[in-house]
């Protein structure tokens, strides 16, 4: 039998996207990609993004990693599709405060299943298998590391 | 005789009464009688241990080599007895063939600078295995570098072990030194160091073991293997952390030069000349763990007096007990299966990424590592990023193996639900 807290953390919609990641693919050019790693325990992912007028119209992933960090890949790929730019920069910092903020999120951002995440929170040494794909996807947005193609 | 053999094995703790010895094994974790099986990342420390250090900062406490107070007299002839301790507990024919480090990597990267600063050039090869922890790995390529040298590697096979034809092939009159793992930290592998060491002195280099995962767990003669060097820590045979030591057979260490330079390694300084003292203490600048080297005397006491040997075929038989338990768990993959393993099991369950195991199993009491375990060519060579590690020490009971294959079973219900 599960304990609360680790059934906080193993939610269903956890264990669903970790089986069936949503948006699991390479992404056709043009596009944005950024890759994320986490040399501490190896999670690998790749961060696809299509972004026209200010509006992100696709955005995928690929790569290996824990229940964690796929779910955390999966639940904001579907968060993010047709989101503004601004949009995803606010729920970037939304989600941030709910990964590591003792206090939880506080702001006017819904998060919907994202809130699923929440229980990483009681685990320190996983908030940062949840907040790859985050940082990867920053990353997609503000160019740091991304290889646009235009083919 | 058989009436013999049954009286000493009624003599013989078992693990269930060893454990009483260690403090940290009676508590509870999230609400279940914690089952400790990482002891290949560290293991637990008896009570003789903490008290033998207690003691000695209650009583002992001075700086070693150089008072001439009561205390620092002490502190010194302590300090002393343990290298003796540590020289007879592994085989070494003087106590001052041993070098007090702070563990396995520092007594590596002690070898790789001191000796190969030394005596490595261009031209000149370093043969490690696939099998190599990290840290038997990058002080040789930071010498590498350094010099000259070219690092080979010899491979395993599927089953995690070094042949020894492609270990053999890859010596050659340009291999200078060799080095190589006693037990592998990921797969528990065991390498015929005797014989490896004999293939490398025929060709004409030395030979480095790293020990790190055999001291606490088999009877080890660097006489018999015949090795020049050999590294251990103590927080791995139930010392505490930051003691260990580099054999350095002697001969060899007096033509080292030192590799840090300070206080205790000296003879005499000036600014124009300073002379440096002879091995060990050349190889010790500074201040050394005293405390530990203490701790260290009193693990091997406690281990000795239990006997080596039979602690190995103790550990052995739950060894074999787990590996058994484990083979019935559905959707679990052994990794690796050498022909010879301690302490350590590898493994990977389908559709459960090894960290999510290891939270998992925490909330079961039970402790593993997950990881690439500072090991990511032997990760690599099996194309997994990460496993599961089981690893056992004196201590532990098949009433512990039984709690993780239960956990192991319980989380495969989380993620098939």
């Amino acid at each position: 039998m599960m304990d609360s807290e680790l059934a906080a953390l193993y939610q269903d919609v956890i264990i669903d996207h970790n089986k069936s990641p949503r948006n699991f693919r390479e992404l056709e050019p043009p596009r944005r990609e950024a890759d994320g790693y986490n040399p501490l325990c190896g999670d690998r992912l790749t961060v696809y993004l299509r972004v026209e007028d200010g509006h992100i119209r696709e955005v995928t992933f690929q790569g290996s990693g824990c229940a964690i960090s796929l779910a955390s890949a999966s639940l904001m790929t579907e968060a993010l599709k047709g989101k503004t730019v601004n949009e995803a920069q606010a729920l970037f910092t939304q989600m941030h405060a709910l990964l590591t903020d003792r206090n939880g999120a506080e702001g006017d951002v819904e998060l919907g299943k994202l809130e699923a995440l929440a229980g990483v929170r009681a685990y320190p040494s996983r908030v940062k298998c949840a907040t790859l794909a985050w940082h990867t996807l920053q990353s997609a947005l503000e160019g740091e590391h991304e290889s646009i193609t235009t083919e | 005789m058989v009436v013999e053999s049954a009286e000493v094995l009624r003599d013989f703790p078992d693990a269930a009464t060893l454990r009483r010895d260690f403090p940290a094994l009676t508590q509870s974790v999230h609400g279940h009688p914690l089952a400790y099986l990482d002891n290949a990342a560290t293991t637990q420390k008896p009570e003789a241990v903490i008290r033998a250090e207690g003691e000695y900062y209650r009583r002992d406490n001075a700086n070693v080599h150089r008072g001439v107070h009561t205390l620092s007299e002490r502190a010194t002839a302590e300090f002393e007895a343990a290298r003796a301790a540590v020289a007879r507990f592994i085989g070494a024919a003087e106590a001052d063939e041993i070098v007090f480090t702070r563990g396995t990597t520092e007594a590596i990267n002690l070898a790789a600078n001191a000796w190969g600063g030394a005596n490595l050039g261009a031209g000149d090869e370093i043969l490690i295995t696939e099998l190599e922890h990290h840290s038997n790995i990058v002080p040789w390529q930071l010498i590498a570098a350094r010099s000259g040298a070219k690092l080979v590697v010899a491979p395993i096979d599927e089953d995690g072990n070094v042949p020894l034809e492609d270990f053999s092939e890859r010596l050659n009159s340009r291999t200078r030194i060799a080095a190589f793992g006693h037990v592998s930290n990921a797969l528990g592998s065991v390498n015929p160091v005797a014989e490896m060491t004999r293939l490398a002195h025929a060709a004409g280099a030395l030979v480095l073991v790293d020990g790190a995962q055999a001291v606490g767990h088999l009877p080890v003669d660097v006489g018999g293997i015949d090795c020049d060097f050999y590294a251990f820590s103590g927080h791995k045979m139930y010392a505490t952390m930051g003691i260990g030591g580099l054999y350095i057979r002697a001969g060899i260490a007096a033509d080292m030069p030192p590799w840090q330079g300070g206080g205790e390694m000296i003879r005499s300084v000036s600014f124009e000349n300073t002379l440096y003292a002879e091995p060990p203490h050349r190889f010790e600048a500074g201040t050394p763990n005293v405390a530990g080297a203490v701790g260290l005397k009193a693990a091997i006491a406690y281990l000795d007096n239990l006997g080596m040997a039979r602690l190995a075929a103790g550990e052995d038989e739950t060894l074999e007990y787990a590996l058994e338990q484990l083979r019935s768990v559905q959707g679990l993959n052994l990794v690796g299966r050498p022909a010879e393993r301690v302490g350590a099991i590898s493994f990977t369950i389908d559709g459960i990424h090894p960290h999510d195991l290891g939270t998992l199993l925490d909330h079961a009491g039970v402790a593993i590592r997950t990881g690439h375990h500072c090991a990511q060519p032997v990760m690599e060579h099996y194309h997994i990023p990460a496993t599961a590690r089981a690893s056992l020490g004196l201590y532990s009971t098949t009433g512990e193996i039984d709690q993780l294959v239960a956990a192991l079973n319980e989380a495969r219900k989380v993620f098939s639900p």
